[in-house]
């Protein structure tokens, strides 16, 4: 399947990406209305991890075997396709954390907004790219099938 | 290929979806004892608060089982095993073959021989029936004592908060969450039980069960002389493996049923996994029973694989618990509390005014254990670097910041790890 890959020699840690990923999730999908009217805001399900001149960017990896799947207690967290993305059902999630625990890449967020749900990247599902990739100014974020 | 699957919880749904991984033909037949389709036990104490209603207890849409073509025997109860023939007896006389079984018959609580707890008003807290059964005397009570303060004692203490409930948590240890927490993360929490009115008896517990004529509870005697008025107690100091179905067979058990790498019993064609089997424990790599939900979920799983052809090897589970108590919330895993002098580094955060609190344990720069209290976020790469048995000597002293990550990683290591998944 399709995952997004950083490159961290080119990234410039502008968090034009977590910016994005906003606007991708908010009600409004603009930018104006999403950071101005929309209240609460969606969290970013995306991460720039920086420090001095290295910065990258992470989301969920859509995991093989995926550790949050096996961890959620809800079946919040689940799979529709065997290759398709690993997606999170905010009404059948409680917050209790589990995924949270088990992730390797630290790739899911508490939103604590509304209800406490678990946070995490969708690959922007029904679109083309994902919102981090098509907005990247630098092309360190790249969509892709990697797999052999 | 016949499989038969005993249990209906989490390591039973694993056996499932591992077997139907590999195999997409083979008959499956699942026999539970509860008449109800998979429900999440975690969520119990969810449902008690009324968080959680009959439709969110499912832990798998209802089209679960005609989509994994399985046929759910529901109500009926497995009484033994017959090995030598290869054959499930049913309470009722039935006699089902297999040519693969997974017995994921998981825990039962444990009660203890406390002198008077055939009262009424005595109950423990495992199953949905248990729940809805406190959720229905629930409205008529004003006293609940809880025995335990362990993970099913904090869960039915959160189910009951949710009521208005007077608590009173006796717990034999010098601190709640023991086993799971140390003594700083454990204060932090029983701080905030304090102020939301929870009573706690702690290194004590219950002498005797005192009953009125009427045959209900009405007070409870602890060991150091206290007594306590009660119109209900929760036994919930823990469970053991339900060994029932096995315990006239060959089967080999330790505490629970011992099972190799790939969830096999001593018995060919025989597997066991979740909280009835005894498997490898990764820090110690001895065997050991360690009934927590993403253990189950993994054995099951790769028992369901190895049954169907596919050989997986099981890596070793390890502790590892979420909770949230009076709202803060608390991760562990692995070894939290070594023994003194035994060359474990531990390296210790405790912000009080936040309430926050973080503890690394460390032994020959591999993480073993860890302690993550109000600031969980990002703990499963904690979680990763026990597992992998990551070297930490590079960022050791980055591992208590706030915002530790892949960033302090080598590069090498990070390089590999974002450009790949897990497993």
């Amino acid at each position: 399947m399709k995952r997004v890959y950083a490159k961290e020699e080119v990234c410039a840690g502008c968090r034009l990406c977590e910016i994005w990923c906003v606007v991708a999730h908010s009600k409004s999908k603009n930018i104006i209305k999403a950071f101005n009217e929309e209240f609460p805001r969606p969290l970013p399900r995306v991460k720039v991890e920086e420090f001095g001149p290295f910065s990258f960017a992470l989301q969920c990896r859509h995991c093989k075997e995926p550790p949050c799947i096996e961890a959620c207690m809800t079946g919040a967290m689940h799979r529709e396709t065997p290759d398709g993305p690993v997606l999170h059902d905010p009404d059948k999630c409680v917050g209790c954390w589990m995924c949270i625990m088990v992730c390797p890449y630290g790739a899911i967020a508490r939103d604590e907004t509304e209800k406490k749900i678990a946070s995490k990247c969708d690959l922007c599902q029904g679109e083309e790219e994902p919102a981090c990739v098509a907005h990247c100014p630098n092309e360190a974020l790249v969509f892709e099938d990697r797999e052999e | 290929m016949k499989y038969v699957i005993i249990g209906n919880s989490v390591a039973a749904i694993g056996g499932v979806e591992g077997i139907r991984q590999v195999d997409p033909e083979g008959e499956i037949i699942l026999i539970s004892k509860e008449p109800y389709a998979t429900y999440s036990r975690p969520l119990i104490s969810y449902f008690l608060a009324g968080k959680v209603d009959t439709r969110h207890m499912a832990y798998r849409p209802a089209t679960f089982y005609k989509a994994h073509d399985v046929t759910a025997l529901l109500g009926k109860e497995a009484s033994r095993l017959d090995t030598k023939n290869a054959k499930v007896i049913l309470t009722d006389g039935e006699e089902i073959s297999y040519d693969r079984l997974l017995v994921a018959t998981g825990g039962v609580p444990f009660v203890p021989p406390i002198k008077g707890i055939e009262a009424k008003g005595v109950t423990t807290f495992t199953t949905w029936d248990d729940a809805k059964a406190l959720k229905r005397l629930v409205p008529a009570l004003k006293k609940v004592v809880i025995l335990g303060g362990g993970l099913i004692g904090v869960k039915a203490m959160e189910g009951l908060q949710a009521h208005g409930v007077d608590i009173t948590v006796v717990e034999l240890m010098d601190r709640i969450l023991g086993l799971v927490l140390d003594k700083t993360a454990s204060g932090i929490l029983e701080k905030k039980l304090l102020q939301e009115g929870v009573t706690l008896k702690k290194g004590t517990t219950i002498k005797e069960i005192i009953s009125g004529e009427d045959g209900k509870v009405r007070e409870v005697s602890l060991e150091n002389g206290e007594s306590l008025e009660a119109d209900h107690v929760i036994i919930a100091i823990g469970v053991r493996p339900n060994l029932e179905v096995v315990k006239d067979s060959p089967i080999e058990c330790g505490r629970g049923i011992l099972v190799d790498e790939s969830m096999q019993t001593s018995v060919p064609n025989v597997f066991a996994a979740g909280d009835v089997a005894e498997a490898m424990e990764l820090i110690s790599g001895e065997k050991r029973v360690i009934p927590i939900l993403p253990n189950a979920y993994r054995q099951g799983k790769i028992a369901g694989m190895t049954m169907a052809g596919r050989e997986v090897p099981y890596l070793g589970g390890i502790v590892m618990n979420s909770v949230e108590v009076g709202g803060i919330p608390a991760i562990s895993a692995g070894l939290m509390n070594p023994e003194e002098k035994a060359g474990y580094e531990v390296k210790r955060r405790l912000n009080k005014r936040e309430n926050t609190y973080q503890k690394m344990v460390i032994k020959d720069n591999r993480l073993v254990g860890y302690i993550l209290i109000g600031a969980v976020d990002r703990a499963g790469i904690y979680t990763g670097l026990i597992r992998e048995r990551i070297d930490v000597k590079p960022f050791k002293n980055k591992l208590l910041d706030s915002d530790f990550g892949f960033i302090d990683f080598p590069k090498d290591l990070r390089s590999y790890k974002l450009s790949t998944t897990y497993m």
